[in-house]
């Protein structure tokens, strides 16, 4: 998969209530969700993000709360991938498990502005900047997590496994 | 090399084909973990609320299995935007209310018989040592003040853990914490934990197990060991736990709902950190907007007037924490610039909270008392700020536009620093009001 967006940039520790204010957890819908990502830091993204944008971040994004609306909206939001130096745990399950695709890479973190266009080779783990021409290379996902993003989500492979088990049992 | 308490209940919950355990088995090994594994354990109880369960639900559904794995072990709270604060709220708690009537669960809380999720599940005995439990909510982790390795996760998650029984995870490094010394006169386990995660940052811990021990927190309160690993999350924690001794015992006896398994972190445990913290140390603390780890004591703070004190959450809402607001609150008045909002974390909090007269002492002061809830915390309702206003809260997190406005601020500390500064109109101590 090959993704060529425009960057959005932001700093250390973007917690949960900055990606989607909890005023807006009476709502499940993406779409809804979506309207609102990343509105109490950045009130231009959501009218201004398009389809294949990628989110560059510092340290420890999507630190907070556990809800799955954070990647929820931001995919919905049209990001096709988030680059950062590191992520809070339950942000990244929850990203692997709703299929948004993130990766994790310092330096590509640390050299990328706002505005610059990313190419992303999700298979190879490449990340290549437009402007400077840079290509970053990340740590390949364990093979679990792998076998998880190629079915789709967790719910998907879940779905695949039960199914084996029962036929194995069967 | 020995192991931690983390590693061992995630060893004692391995699956029977988890790959880990069967290659240790081949080799005549008992289950063994260590910390990077990436194993398959099961789990004893599955949690959501009212924000978390609907895209659980959802999720759910679309993997098409009949039934939940155990209706006695999957427990829905409606506690973030309860009693139900708008249209869309109601139609959240229904969802999760007419799913919990279809798999005919036994753990369904109602308003009026519930509370605050993570005050509520070890006050009905639903925690116990041992235990592996997960949760759609990052403050999961409180549980382990009981000795059970709790933590959050998503609705996906625990879709899948509703449905299976099982959870995937990675085995966490573990720092261990070694509190010693005196503690001072209205220092409490919030200002420990603030003070801690002043040490290590809000990422200090990421993805590691909290191990907290050493003899200043053998003298501790349950309510204020929950306080301690409530806020493990913080410091980006996957769990924070405790050891079970007789304090933890005798808060257990005739509540627990099932047996519980004690596990000791061996002598030799292999940890990837050890913080010694001298607690004589430690002032009252509070920390400044818009991190945790932004912790500084509470005399120190200047001059920072305040709008609104909030007393309760899922951090501070039992009935220890109360019983040191009312003891500041009573006789005294709110200052008159200041809401003072006080949350008792349960129905069964508020009943004691009522009989031994605390409700009234708040109540002459001029406080507010509301009905266990979330409310505020996450800026839902029962005290949202406007933009500029400043309140003093001693819920878990002090991010921008946590408790409303993007432009409001919270301070975080625990209830005698609240309520301190709820009487003086600024941030204070309880030692300048008792002056």
């Amino acid at each position: 998969m090959r993704i060529t967006g425009k960057v959005w940039k932001y700093g250390d520790n973007v917690d949960t209530d900055a990606i989607i204010p909890a005023r807006y957890l009476n709502m499940s819908g993406a779409a809804e969700l979506a309207c609102h990502c990343m509105e109490d830091i950045d009130p231009g993204f959501v009218t201004a993000v398009q389809p294949g944008d990628v989110i560059v971040a510092g340290e420890n994004f999507g630190c907070g709360s556990s809800r799955e609306h954070a990647p929820v909206a931001i995919k919905a939001a049209g990001v096709a991938c988030v680059v950062a130096k590191s992520y809070a745990r339950i942000f990244y399950r929850n990203a692997i498990n709703i299929g948004l695709p993130i990766l994790e890479c310092p330096d590509a973190a640390d050299e990328t502005e706002a505005g610059d266009v990313l190419t992303i080779d999700l298979a190879a783990g490449a990340i290549t900047n437009g402007r400077t021409g840079r290509t970053y290379r990340t740590s390949p996902f364990p093979p679990f997590i792998m076998a998880v993003i190629e079915a789709g989500g967790l719910v998907p492979y879940t779905r695949k496994r039960m199914s084996a088990r029962s036929a194995g049992a069967g | 090399m020995g192991h931690t308490m983390a590693e061992k209940i995630i060893a004692a919950h391995l699956l029977d084909d988890d790959e880990a355990a069967a290659s240790r088995s081949a080799q005549g090994g008992a289950p063994d973990v260590w910390p990077g594994d990436l194993v398959e354990v099961s789990v004893d109880l599955v949690l959501a609320n009212d924000i978390t369960a609907p895209i659980a639900i959802q999720e759910f559904a679309k993997l098409g299995v009949g039934g939940v794995f155990d209706p006695g072990r999957v427990v829905l709270v409606p506690d973030h935007f309860t009693p139900n604060k708008d249209i869309k709220s109601a139609e959240q708690c229904r969802a999760m209310r007419q799913f919990a009537r279809a798999q005919e669960l036994t753990t369904q809380f109602e308003v009026g018989r519930a509370g605050i999720e993570h005050v509520l599940l070890p006050e009905r005995g639903l925690v116990v040592p041992g235990d592996v439990i997960v949760g759609a909510d990052s403050h999961t982790c409180t549980y382990g003040a009981l000795g059970a390795f709790a933590t959050g996760m998503g609705s996906t998650d625990i879709a899948v853990a509703m449905a299976t029984g099982h959870v995937w995870l990675r085995v966490p490094d573990t720092i261990r914490f070694v509190y010693s010394g005196q503690l001072q006169p209205w220092v409490g386990g919030k200002d420990l934990i603030l003070y801690t995660i002043g040490r290590i940052g809000v990422g200090g811990a990421r993805y590691m197990s909290m191990e907290f021990s050493g003899p200043a927190v053998r003298d501790l309160s349950m309510a204020a060991r929950f306080t301690m690993a409530n806020m493990a999350i913080e410091a980006g924690g996957k769990a924070g736990l405790f050891a079970v001794d007789e304090t933890a015992q005798a808060y257990l006896a005739g509540r627990a709902t099932r047996p519980g398994q004690v596990y000791e972190a061996d002598e030799d445990a292999r940890y990837s950190e050890v913080v010694e913290i001298d607690v004589s140390a430690i002032e009252p603390q509070v920390a400044f907007p818009h991190l945790p780890e932004n912790a500084r004591p509470a005399s120190s703070a200047g001059d920072v007037q305040i709008d609104q004190a909030v007393i309760g959450s899922c951090t501070n809402g039992r009935i220890e924490d109360l019983r040191v607001a009312a003891f500041l609150l009573g006789g005294r008045e709110v200052h008159p610039d200041v809401r003072c909002i006080i949350i008792p974390g349960t129905q069964q909090v508020y009943l004691d909270a009522l009989r031994e007269g605390l409700i009234e002492s708040f109540i002459e002061a001029g406080a507010v008392v509301s009905t266990p809830t979330c409310g505020p915390c996450l800026g839902g309702h029962m005290g949202v700020l406007a933009a500029g206003e400043r309140a003093i809260s001693t819920t878990n997190r002090n991010f921008r536009g946590r408790m409303g406005h993007p432009n409001s601020e919270v301070y975080l500390a625990g209830p005698a620093v609240a309520a301190a500064s709820a009487i003086a109109g600024h941030i204070s101590t309880p030692e300048a009001v008792l002056a």
